[in-house]
């Protein structure tokens, strides 16, 4: 990322495109560069608002982020975790576990104002265990660090999918719902978790300006979730008899809600959505997809042939989210940030169509 | 989607087009869905049948269909009978189909029909919403119109010997309206419980199905004719000092549905 390599001074030896990414492995080996970043009065360039920490760097709604915030004046700096790319983009600076220790070091290289806690390992990406121990122990020690290194705000951005899915579930769900996901599907209890974290922190630490943001399914290109997955595949599986509403958010709209809320400090749990929804086999169809009909009941065929598909299908534990609506109620953070998304339904799916 | 392309220029009258698009659907997004699943196109293909069935097989009579108001939020509650929601759909359609300040008021539909494939779907894009406190008061938040029967399983399940007696109704709709100062309209429904007399509940099944209820009835509605009594809203201040001053005024709904069901066997001549 510009400004960390700015930071890095003329003085740094030639390197290849691979060792280019830096590493705080890396900076302990040149530890006259980490000094000169740190003894610098300039980390923060002269007219910068300031150094954003953005987490999850590598992926697309980060490398949208990371450009609109560096557009609006910003520096950033681009974490993303060990092990969940091959190639990383230009925007990761760092390549580190959040339970490492030197991930410190990325505070101390920087002056972070803020930080733009996006990365997560999803839900396919890793076991539960490592999930758990990156998402929730590694976003505990990020917080720490962020109070101890004077962060003035941090947003977290975290999932529809901590309500779960259910046939009960109301629509428009505000924010204030229960996270069920937690009861209903115990698999993805890291999501939850990673929530209340943030939410003991909103409270206690009022000084961190904490923004949390529950965005419905974020699609677009560069979008690598399950959803968009299914999007892009030429067949896609649906439950015979489920068709539920969905609500899809353009990763370019998510990341103008991101800055948004980094630009106005109004700390709290937003739902992130708009006002616009249509049925899971209707996007389908509008994304160019052909459907791929699977048994529904009794549930455990329904799992069984989920299971069988391998990759071309979501994980049979979130099987509910393609049988039942969760639709949430973004009223909230729209009036609250005067915040409308500006890309349609019909513009969103027709990127997949036109992709196939 | 393709059913819906393929079904609907083949069975959707003109006067029912007429009648689905005179409806105000100020909360349809861009792909033809509000956020509780309600999809015109589907509406209208259900409508063909339920004219159907409302003009001709229930051949139902509504009267006092000015109580509800054109616009604007409200609660209509009425008693609950005849096994399946057949009630709420005759009420909405009458709503609907009224020629001035027609709407399509929205019916609360048990929390287990979503679970059910195809019917669950479906029930959604013709209007039904489950009756969750949270949904209600975003509809009404919505200015939405709104079908409650407070007995629920229990008025709509019981057996045939119990016909015309009001069950136990929930407090939930009036602490709604209280909250949310929405009147009430109430309406009494006479005809229903001969559609499927029910001669008892076949526990069994129903659990092994995950049904609330399984009757010993029919397996189609009979053709009884239906009436619909609709009285004047009702409105109650958001005073009730506990849960009795509730009660007592959920009384007062339950003596005026009575009176509109007493109306209604009076003005029966024959039951089919």
């Amino acid at each position: 990322m510009s400004s960390a390599k700015s930071s890095a001074g003329p003085s740094a030896p030639p390197e290849s495109a691979a060792a280019a990414r830096k590493t705080p492995a890396r900076r302990a080996d040149s530890p006259m560069r980490s000094r000169a970043a740190k003894s610098s009065p300039s980390s923060i360039d002269p007219g910068s608002r300031g150094k954003i920490l953005v987490t999850g760097a590598a992926g697309a709604l980060s490398q949208h982020v990371i450009a609109d915030l560096r557009e609006r004046g910003y520096e950033t700096v681009g974490v993303e975790f060990r092990g969940v790319a091959d190639d990383y983009p230009d925007t990761v600076d760092y390549v580190v576990d959040f339970n490492q220790r030197p991930f410190e070091d990325v505070f101390r290289e920087h002056d972070f104002v803020g930080i733009a806690h996006l990365g997560r390992i999803r839900f396919t990406q890793s076991t539960r265990g490592r999930r758990y121990s990156e998402n929730v122990v590694g976003t505990t020690r990020l917080l720490r660090l962020a109070l101890k290194y004077g962060v003035e705000k941090v947003l977290a951005l975290s999932t529809f999918h901590v309500y779960g899915a259910d046939a009960r579930n109301p629509s428009l769900i505000d924010e204030e719902y229960p996270m069920r996901a937690a009861n209903l599907m115990p698999q993805i209890v890291d999501a939850v978790e990673l929530e209340n974290l943030f939410n003991i922190h909103l409270y206690k630490h009022p000084e961190l300006n904490i923004v949390i943001l529950r965005p419905c399914v974020i699609a677009g290109p560069g979008i690598k979730n399950e959803m968009s997955r299914m999007l892009s595949q030429s067949f896609a599986p649906c439950l015979a008899g489920f068709s539920p509403l969905m609500q899809f958010i353009h990763v370019q709209d998510m990341s103008d809600a991101v800055i948004a809320a980094f630009e106005q400090n109004h700390p709290g749990v937003y739902n992130v959505a708009p006002d616009d929804y249509v049925s899971y086999q209707d996007a389908l169809v509008m994304a160019g997809c052909r459907r791929l009909f699977l048994p529904s009941i009794p549930p455990s065929l329904a799992r069984r042939s989920i299971r069988a598909l391998g990759r071309l299908a979501p994980p049979d534990y979130m099987i509910d989210f393609f049988k039942y609506s969760v639709i949430i109620d973004g009223s909230l953070f729209a009036r609250t940030f005067n915040y409308r998304p500006s890309h349609s339904l019909a513009e969103l799916l027709g990127h997949y169509r036109s992709a196939k | 989607m393709r059913t819906r392309q393929f079904l609907k220029p083949r069975t959707v009258s003109r006067e029912v087009d007429d009648i689905v698009n005179n409806l105000p659907m100020r909360n349809i997004g861009s792909q033809g869905y509000d956020p509780w699943g309600l999809n015109p196109d589907t509406a209208k293909i259900t409508f063909t049948a339920v004219r159907w069935l409302y003009e001709r097989y229930f051949r139902v009579q509504a009267l006092g269909l000015d109580n509800v108001p054109g616009s604007g939020r409200v609660l209509i509650v009425g008693n609950h009978s005849g096994q399946l929601p057949m009630d709420g759909v005759m009420i909405s359609f009458a709503v609907a189909n009224r020629k001035e300040g027609a709407r399509l008021p929205r019916s609360m539909i048990e929390r287990w029909f979503p679970s059910v494939p195809f019917l669950g779907n479906w029930m959604n894009s013709v209007g039904g919403v489950i009756g969750d406190p949270k949904n209600c008061a975003k509809m009404l938040e919505r200015e939405e119109a709104l079908v409650v029967f407070p007995e629920g399983i229990r008025g709509s399940g019981k057996p045939y010997r119990l016909r015309y007696q009001l069950q136990r109704f929930g407090h939930g709709f009036m602490h709604l309206a209280m909250e949310h100062n929405t009147p009430i309209v109430p309406v009494g429904v006479v005809g229903c419980e001969e559609t499927m007399p029910s001669l008892g509940n076949m526990k069994p099944i129903a659990r092994m199905l995950g049904m609330p209820y399984f009757p010993l009835a029919p397996l189609v509605p009979l053709p009884a004719r239906l009436f619909l009594n609709f009285g004047k809203p009702m409105t109650f201040v958001n005073d009730a000092r506990n849960e009795r001053e509730v009660e007592w005024r959920v009384e007062e709904i339950k003596d005026a549905i009575r009176d509109l069901i007493d109306v209604g066997i009076s003005q029966r001549k024959s039951i089919f």
